[in-house]
């Protein structure tokens, strides 16, 4: 996959498609891969990268990099091109100056599951078959890569590759996922325990600021957290009001855009499940207003932007009696 | 040269709890460690070391510094500072422990920062050698030795007992009050120690040459032409900074709750594109400058002004931790291109 990938970018930069390509580039180890922008055919020799660590969804870059003029040519997973497609919707990207290319996707691995299993010092990763075989400044170690797969893969929702040029690879189809449940078992709880769930993750937050950041949907230009004018105090993570208001704010201002792409879960150092957060408003707008899943296509309203005169008005007051 | 049975950690944390706070590196039920005020019940880690470092206990992230009442031409201040408690951090790394000189330099030199002086003095601090050192430790790269750390207690562990040398005074004295700890030869901690040097030997970033980074070529690396490329998928979150043990840079902001004013300070991050917003805005409008503030503040001027102490100190963690990867190995090896 890596060499037809590689071939593909020099094709493109070398046939003038693109006069730069956006892709992942090499790093100190196999899993430590940055997102880049390669400009010559020795760069893309030397240092382009497609492995179970591409995880890095590179739809976003694409905001700036598509205004910086001339062409530039990207890779998207199945998921990422979700993202590239919620953000056309949202004009966010000028789709003239990208050339998309579509790569299919086996499921990308997650560092942290490996450290979990106890494996420190590794040094490098083969694939064998189904296996992935790792070697540690301790030994040689064998897993499954199903087990090394990151949460959000293993619920995938879909393997379609919705918007594209040319694609690399079978497309694929949206899958039956069991992504909700986890949701599920959420709704089950009182609202004391779930209440009680909710400050035990986010009480480990240190307001990095990575999960906004790398958000694909959390595209404003000025982000009313980093606006001191605003009255929010940024930066006063040990307040756990202000704290937990924060996620919620972003919960709410990414539904109807968030793809559940995942990203938000993965760069989260202190390692708290935000997906759920979004999956939760992701299905309860499934079950008010019908299933919509965004980035599905270019053209269909989001639900809340779509006024119809029968539409649910749930309601907190509503719900608990009140007038 | 003090030892005392695994089997017997329990009875240890205990002894020393009834003295003072301790603070150990426990699973926190993600994944991860941090330090953990001990409670019975509460067991070592078998993680390397925390996801957030050992300086929150004495500098944390968040702390609140005084309150302010207005009525009429009146302020009232609400003075609300807590002092801290004696405490004790058992299981420090190396890297960690060699991170608070670093912090020292900074916190305790003229106007020193009386918070963190205070914790400094009322913390034991309890070292651990590693066992198992992993790919992205490079304490070696400054002069740490992970098989030896410092710290005012020095512990090592093997299947059947932990090691104890005391250090410092301070470490005398806690010593003293722990009557289950019993002699034993200097020596018996050689055969850890080898097997950890063994492994120190082979990680992989120990070949980091930091040589030439000195002041009269910082002009050079300010104005290298690679901070474009290397900054270039910066994400400008606080992660580097916030899991780093030797970033120190904080806030002071009020918040006005409507009753009060309360005054606190914070960690900032140099990546954060409000940091030191002045009257005029700022003066570094792009993650491009911001990035740069970040790496060449420990390797360039940190130690351009404290005798050649980079402010790093290898633990690893932003290679660990940040969302793209791009962290201070891959920064320092591009720029000492430039050096060549
Ligand atoms: S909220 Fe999370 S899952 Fe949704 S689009 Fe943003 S990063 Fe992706
Ligand atoms: S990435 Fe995690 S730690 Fe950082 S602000 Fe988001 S939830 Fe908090
Ligand atoms: S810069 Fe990175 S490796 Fe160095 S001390 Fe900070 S977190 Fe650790
Ligand atoms: S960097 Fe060195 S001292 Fe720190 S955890 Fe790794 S081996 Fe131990
Ligand atoms: S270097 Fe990495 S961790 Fe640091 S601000 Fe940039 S993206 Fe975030």
């Amino acid at each position: 996959m890596q060499e037809r990938l590689k071939q593909k970018a020099l094709e493109l930069l070398e046939n003038g498609t693109a006069d730069r390509i956006l892709g992942w580039k090499i790093g100190e180890f196999f899993y430590d891969l940055t997102p880049a922008v390669f400009k010559t055919r020795q760069e893309i020799q030397e240092e382009f990268v497609y492995s179970p660590f591409a995880g890095a969804n590179l739809s976003k870059y694409l905001i700036a990099e598509s205004r910086k003029g001339g062409k530039v040519a990207v890779f998207l997973k199945p998921c990422d091109s979700y993202s590239f497609t919620q953000l056309l919707k949202e004009h966010r990207i000028w789709r003239e100056n990208v050339y998309v290319v579509g790569v299919q996707c086996g499921g990308m691995c997650d560092m942290e599951k490996l450290r979990a299993k106890g494996c420190e010092g590794v040094l490098s990763v083969g694939e064998d078959g189904e296996n992935i075989v790792v070697e540690t400044l301790y030994g040689t170690n064998v897993f499954p890569r199903a087990e090394l797969l990151e949460d959000r893969c293993i619920t995938c929702k879909s393997k379609k590759v919705v918007t594209f040029d040319e694609l690399i690879g079978e497309q694929g189809t949206e899958l039956e996922s069991d992504r909700f449940s986890q949701v599920a078992q959420l709704e089950a709880m009182t609202s004391q325990e779930r209440f009680a769930f909710w400050q035990k993750e986010l009480s480990r937050c240190i307001r990095c600021n990575a999960c906004r950041n790398v958000c694909p949907a959390c595209s404003c230009e000025k982000c009313v957290f980093d606006n001191p004018g605003s009255g929010v105090r940024n930066k006063a993570a040990a307040d756990s009001f202000e704290e937990s208001l924060f996620h919620i704010i972003r919960a709410f201002h990414v539904t109807g855009r968030c793809t559940d792409c995942g990203e938000c879960s993965r760069v989260c150092p202190q390692n708290i499940p935000l997906h759920l957060l979004n999956r939760k408003m992701i299905k309860d707008m499934n079950e008010l207003y019908g299933t919509y899943q965004a980035g599905a296509d270019p053209d269909t309203k989001p639900p809340l932007t779509d006024f119809t005169l029968d539409d649910e008005e749930p309601s907190i007051v509503h719900t608990r009696g009140g007038q | 040269m003090k030892k005392i049975a695994i089997s017997k950690l329990n009875d240890l944390f205990s002894a020393i709890s009834k003295e003072k706070v301790l603070y150990i590196p426990a699973d926190d039920g993600a994944n991860q460690a941090r330090f953990t005020p001990w409670q019975e019940g509460l067991t070592l880690t078998d993680k390397l070391n925390t996801v957030r470092s050992a300086k929150d206990l004495f500098f944390p992230q968040v702390e609140n510094l005084v309150n302010f009442k207005n009525s009429g031409k009146a302020i009232q201040i609400i003075e609300n500072r807590t002092e801290p408690q004696p405490f004790v951090l058992f299981g420090v790394r190396a890297c960690d422990c060699r991170s608070f000189d670093i912090l020292d330099r900074v916190f305790l030199s003229d106007p020193v920062d009386t918070f963190y002086k205070t914790r400094r003095e009322q913390g034991v601090v309890i070292t651990l050698a590693c066992n198992r050192p992993t790919e992205t430790c490079f304490c070696g790269v400054f002069g740490i030795d992970g098989a030896d750390p410092q710290g005012d207690v020095t512990c090592w562990m093997d299947e059947a007992a932990l090691y104890w040398r005391a250090n410092t005074e301070k470490g005398e004295a806690l010593t003293a009050a722990l009557p289950m700890l019993t002699d034993c030869a200097e020596e018996a901690i050689d055969p850890i120690a080898a097997k950890i040097r063994s492994i120190l030997s082979k990680l992989p970033l120990n070949d980091l040459d930091l040589t030439g980074f000195n002041r009269d070529r910082m002009m050079e690396l300010f104005n290298s032409p690679q901070w474009e490329d290397l900054s270039q998928s910066c994400l400008g979150c606080g992660t580097c900074t916030f899991v780093c043990p030797t970033c120190q840079c904080y806030d002071v902001q009020d918040f006005d709750d409507g009753q009060q004013v309360r005054r606190f300070r914070c960690w900032d991050s140099c990546m954060f594109s409000d940091f030191t917003m002045m009257a005029h805005g700022t003066n570094r409008p792009t993650q491009k400058e911001r990035f740069r503030q970040r790496f060449m503040h420990k390797l360039s001027y940190f130690p351009n002004n404290n005798d050649g102490i980079f402010g790093c100190v290898g633990c690893g963690r932003c290679l660990q931790k940040c969302p793209i990867h791009m962290h201070i190995v891959k920064v320092a090896k591009a720029l000492k291109e430039d050096l060549k």
